[in-house]
Parts: structure tokens; sequence; C-alpha cells
């Protein structure tokens, strides 16, 4: 009977969101009156260690670390394999993983796999039917909020990254029984069915959408790959990411991992500065967790307007150089300084 | 080869807010006039098996769907497309159903009705529920490894599959064995195709073969959803957006520097 947040660390590293992720398990905790713990699994290493003491101080009453070589790649089937053997032994109530595109992945199979409930997208918790949490996420692209409830004595739950605060983090050490290590039989892990030939990283300045604080985003509106060109150089200035509407990546001017939406990523920015984008319903779905919404677009009827605290009804064309010279003289920074 | 396609017919998911009402007691979306689509990320599964077996130089596309009566027309839609063969489960007797029960029954009818295959194509989310959960379960419930966000699929050596799948980071081209299951995300490569006029119409002459639950051992109570939706209500927008305003191009671009700076997140 415990609250498990689960944590993927392929080649050891920390992934982002774990600190959110411990407030949601938090929250729930709260919620069902059970210990919050946690499962860290991935290679074995120093930073898998660490990232285990990281979760006790953000929570966790108690953290399993599950290291193994044969979790150094992030294979879905050998994570769900690791992970369903280790929700038979802790016997978890509710499991909680980040929606990201592998933890995506690893929910609803791993539910399938240990008979459990699989909910997804969640953003919030509040008590629902039957005494149990309610997991409450948007549907229909954002137009509406739904509470979705288990029917089944365990739940994985899929937690949109970043929905939930990360809780305060307690100082000191972990005492000695709050860190176990869980032995893994290395035969319990399958044979990879996949090979990855090729990978292409796509250029890009380093900073990942979901991470970034301040996102320059363009759509339709902005009429070829040109317009992102001075997108680009307004995040330099701003020391922000660019991304993209669907329209923009249909159309092939971006690559398809810079899309924002229902339908791409979802993101949680100080600042989304919206440019030439109308704000179709499912890419309103991916900027809900933004702090501030700026839009610019020449229509001033576009639905952006109704999702932005500030607008400005005017062609970027017009704006853009301008907007950029001023706002570099502003914070003191050339624009393309980073380039040179 | 023989190439599995789910579609899911749902709210047209381009619908307006403005226009968006729900049912509380009935926690469903009020449908109203707006038209029942495909699920945008379907139709590209689709075309990314219509484009591996031109790839391949024959073979079979299936589409198979989970719905009542009114799903024939995503089906038909999936001919026109040049789909060969259309299936329907009749969702009669499964009760209310979540993706588990979707899940459970297309595993039932690709196992016992569409074997042997050899890739079964899913969109990564349907356009409605924005769950992403049938894929993954139906990879498990068949026993299948899973490539997620497939873009292009195209034939490799010794019988493999390469798949081009996008990434966090960009793409990647992964080589695996058939049988095999892909969610496919959208891109320039896999826009899909619009069909031309007389496939359109003959379609409509096409069969559509119907499955009962009870064919597919589904009948009953063997099937219970696992989740259920409590409430569904659509959310309060209360945000006011200030409309930056100014004689001049030059004092309208001043007004919104300040603005951004008053943020204080820069």
């Amino acid at each position: 009977m415990s609250v498990l947040a689960v944590v993927v660390a392929p080649q050891g590293r920390s992934p982002s969101g774990w600190a959110e992720l411990m407030g949601a398990a938090s929250t729930v905790a709260r919620l069902t009156g059970e210990p919050v713990e946690a499962l860290v699994a991935g290679a074995d290493g120093p930073s898998l260690e660490a990232l285990a003491r990281d979760l006790w101080r953000r929570g966790a009453d108690r953290v399993w670390r599950l290291a193994s070589d044969g979790l150094t790649e992030p294979d879905p089937d050998r994570y769900v394999a690791a992970l369903a053997w280790a929700a038979g032994r802790l016997e978890p109530t509710t499991l909680l993983i980040n929606g990201d595109p592998l933890g995506a992945q690893l929910g609803p199979r791993l539910a399938m796999r240990i008979g459990a409930a699989s909910v997804t997208e969640v953003v919030d918790v509040r008590p629902g039917e039957q005494g149990r949490p309610g997991w409450v996420r948007p549907m229909y692209g954002g137009k509406a909020m739904a509470v979705v409830g288990s029917r089944q004595a365990r739940t994985v739950v899929n937690v949109r990254p970043r929905a939930f605060a990360a809780p305060a983090a307690r100082s000191g050490e972990p005492p000695a029984d709050a860190l176990v290590s869980l032995e893994l039989d290395a035969g319990a892990l399958p044979a990879p069915r996949l090979r990855v030939l090729e990978r292409r990283t796509a250029a890009s300045d380093g900073v990942r959408l979901e991470d970034a604080r301040i996102i320059v985003s363009g759509g339709r509106g902005m009429g070829g790959p040109e317009g992102f060109q001075v997108l680009q150089q307004l995040a330099e200035v701003l020391g922000g990411a660019v991304g993209a509407s669907r329209a923009a990546v249909d159309a092939g001017w971006v690559p398809g991992h810079l899309q924002i939406g229902q339908t791409g990523k979802m993101v949680a920015p100080d600042l989304y500065l919206a440019v030439g984008i109308s704000g179709a319903s499912q890419h309103l779905a991916g900027i809900s967790g933004a702090r501030h919404v700026v839009a610019i677009n020449k229509d001033p009827e576009a639905p952006i307007f109704r999702a932005a605290e500030i607008g400005l009804a005017e062609d970027w064309r017009k704006v853009l150089p301008s907007l950029i010279e001023r706002l570099a003289q502003a914070l003191g920074r050339a624009p393309g300084s980073r380039a040179s | 080869m023989h190439l599995v396609v789910c579609v899911k017919q749902v709210l047209d998911p381009e619908m307006s807010p403005r226009d968006f009402a729900v049912d509380p007691v009935a926690r469903r979306p009020i449908a109203g006039r707006a038209p029942l689509v495909i699920s945008t990320f379907d139709e590209i599964a689709l075309e990314v098996a219509l484009q591996l077996r031109e790839a391949v130089g024959g073979g079979t596309v299936t589409a198979l769907t989970l719905g009542p009566r009114s799903a024939d027309e995503v089906l038909r839609k999936a001919m026109a497309m040049q789909a060969d063969r259309a299936v329907r489960i009749d969702p009669g007797g499964l009760g209310e159903g979540d993706a588990f029960v979707t899940a459970s029954a297309l595993a039932e009818a690709i196992r016992r009705k569409l074997s042997p295959f050899d890739v079964v194509l899913c969109g990564r989310q349907a356009g409605d529920t924005d769950g992403g959960q049938v894929g993954p379960m139906l990879a498990e419930a068949l026993g299948l490894p899973m490539v997620a966000n497939a873009l292009r699929v195209r034939p490799g050596p010794d019988g493999s599959l390469h798949v081009e799948r996008e990434t966090e980071e960009g793409t990647e081209v992964v080589e695996v064995r058939p049988p095999v299951l892909l969610t496919a995300t959208n891109a320039e490569s896999n826009v899909p195709r619009i069909p031309k006029v007389k496939d359109v119409m003959a379609a409509h002459r096409k069969p559509i073969e119907v499955m009962a639950p009870s064919e597919l051992g589904l009948a009953g109570e063997g099937l219970p959803a696992r989740t259920a939706v409590e409430a569904l209500e659509v959310p309060q927008q209360s945000r006011q957006c200030r409309m930056v305003e100014g004689d001049s191009l030059e004092e309208r671009v001043e007004s919104l520097v300040a603005a951004l700076l008053e943020l204080k997140v820069l």
C-alpha cells in the first residue's frame, strides 16, 4: 500500500521532471493517506545513486533502486519487464510515471501487463468516487476537463511532465533503511527486439522545449522557413527556444520535434510568445501550462488572443525586426551574439 | 505483407471551443452539428501503411475499427484512400468501454480474424480522448514489439522493417522484425493523401465486414472497463487579453517591449 513515483533513467541520467513527479506523488499520498515511495530504474552508477538520494530529499519515505546493465538503453520491452517485476514485489496501489515519450509508452503497457488500470495525461488529482483518487485530465484537445476514476485495485498513472509543483527539498542524508536496492535477476529482462541503426539529432541550441523557460513559437502565419530564421533571432535575444504549431510542421518548415500542442509537445514555460499562430484549440491545449502567453497576429479576431494576456494585432514582418532590436538593447544582448 | 490499421471515428477535433458543450450527466460531449471524422493520427497511420505497401510493391491494407454503424464512414474514407479491406467490430454488448476494452477487442479481432499479419498501425493518440493508450496496450495484448511515433516505414534486409521515428531530439531509424506494432505521428512525409472522386464513389460500393463481440469471445461480463469518466466539464476561460495600442508602429513595438519587461520573466 503506497504511492510509488517511478523514475526511469536509461544511461543513469536524471530525466527531466523527476522533482515535479515527486510533487504529484506527495499530492496523491495526502489524499489517500498512504506513504510516498519512489522507484528509480536504470543503468547502475553514481548518478543513479545520487538520483535516489534526491528522490528522498524531495519527499520519498523510501527509495527503491533498481540498477541493471540491461537498462542502459531506453528499450521499452526491458523497462516494462523490469517495472512489472518491481510492481509485483512492492505492491503499490498507484504508480506514477512521467508522460514523456518513453513513459507514455511504458504506462499503458505496464498497466496491461500487471492487470492495472491506466490513466494518462493527468494534470491534477482530487477526491473521486468510491473514496479513491479522481484523476483530472484534459480531453477533447483541452476543450473539456475530465475526472477519471480507476476500477482496479492498482492504477498506473501517466502524469503530464511538470504539471505538479516540485516539493521543497529537505536537507540531510537519508537514513540507512530509506534507500533499498532491488536485485533484478538478469534473466528477467527480455532480449532486445528493436535495433537503432541511425540517430539524427536535429541542430538545436540544447534547450528542450519541455524545459525551456521562454518559448518563441511560429505558425502558418510565418509563411515559410525564412520566417523561422527571424524567430530564431528573437529566441536568441530572449535566451529561449523556438517552437512551432502543427501547421508549420505539416508544411515542412520546421522538424516535427518542435511541434507544440495536443498533437505535439506539452510545454510549461514562463513566457510563451506566439507569432503568426491562429490558436487552434489543439495548439492551445499544449500551452495551458504556460505562465504568460503573449501573441502577435495580424488578425485581431484570431482565437490565440483569447488565450493570451498581452496581444499585438499586427503583421509580424512589420514588428519583429524592431522588436528584436529593442529587446536586445533593453536586455543588453546583441542579436545573434551566441552564434559568434 | 498484411498491414492492419486501427482507425477511430471522433468528434471533429477542429470544432471551435465556442460550439463545444458537454452533457454533464452522460459525461459526453454534445455532438450538435459538428461532423464525425477519422481521428487525425489514425489517418496518418493509414498513409504510413499505404506508403509501405507501395514501397514493398504489394500487400493488403486492412482498416479496422471498433464503433457503431456510423463508424462505417471512417472505413469508407480508408477504402477511398485505397485500403483493401474494411472491418468493423460492433460494440453492442461491450458497455461503456475504455482504452482497455478497445485494445482487448481489437486484439481479439486481429488474432482470430485478421491473422496472419505483419504490421499493426495505430495513431499515436485519439483526437477526442487524447489518451495514447490503445497502441501500447494492443502491443502488450498481442505480445508485439512496439515502435512509437513512426513517420515512415521501409522494407529492410532479410524481411526486417526500417522504421523512421520521431524522438525528443530529432529522428532515428529502428530495425525491427515483423510482426510489430507501430504508432504513427505526423510529418511532412506522411500528410494523408486526398482520395480521388472515383475512389470515393467506389468505396461506397465495397463491402464492410462486421463482427459481433460474441464472435470474438468477448460477449457478456468478460471485459469490464478498468476506468470510468466520473465527471466531464468545460473549463471557464478567465484570461482577459490586453491589446497593445499606440498611434504608430514604433509606439506599439515600444509598448510591447514595456509589457514584456513588466512580466519580469526576461
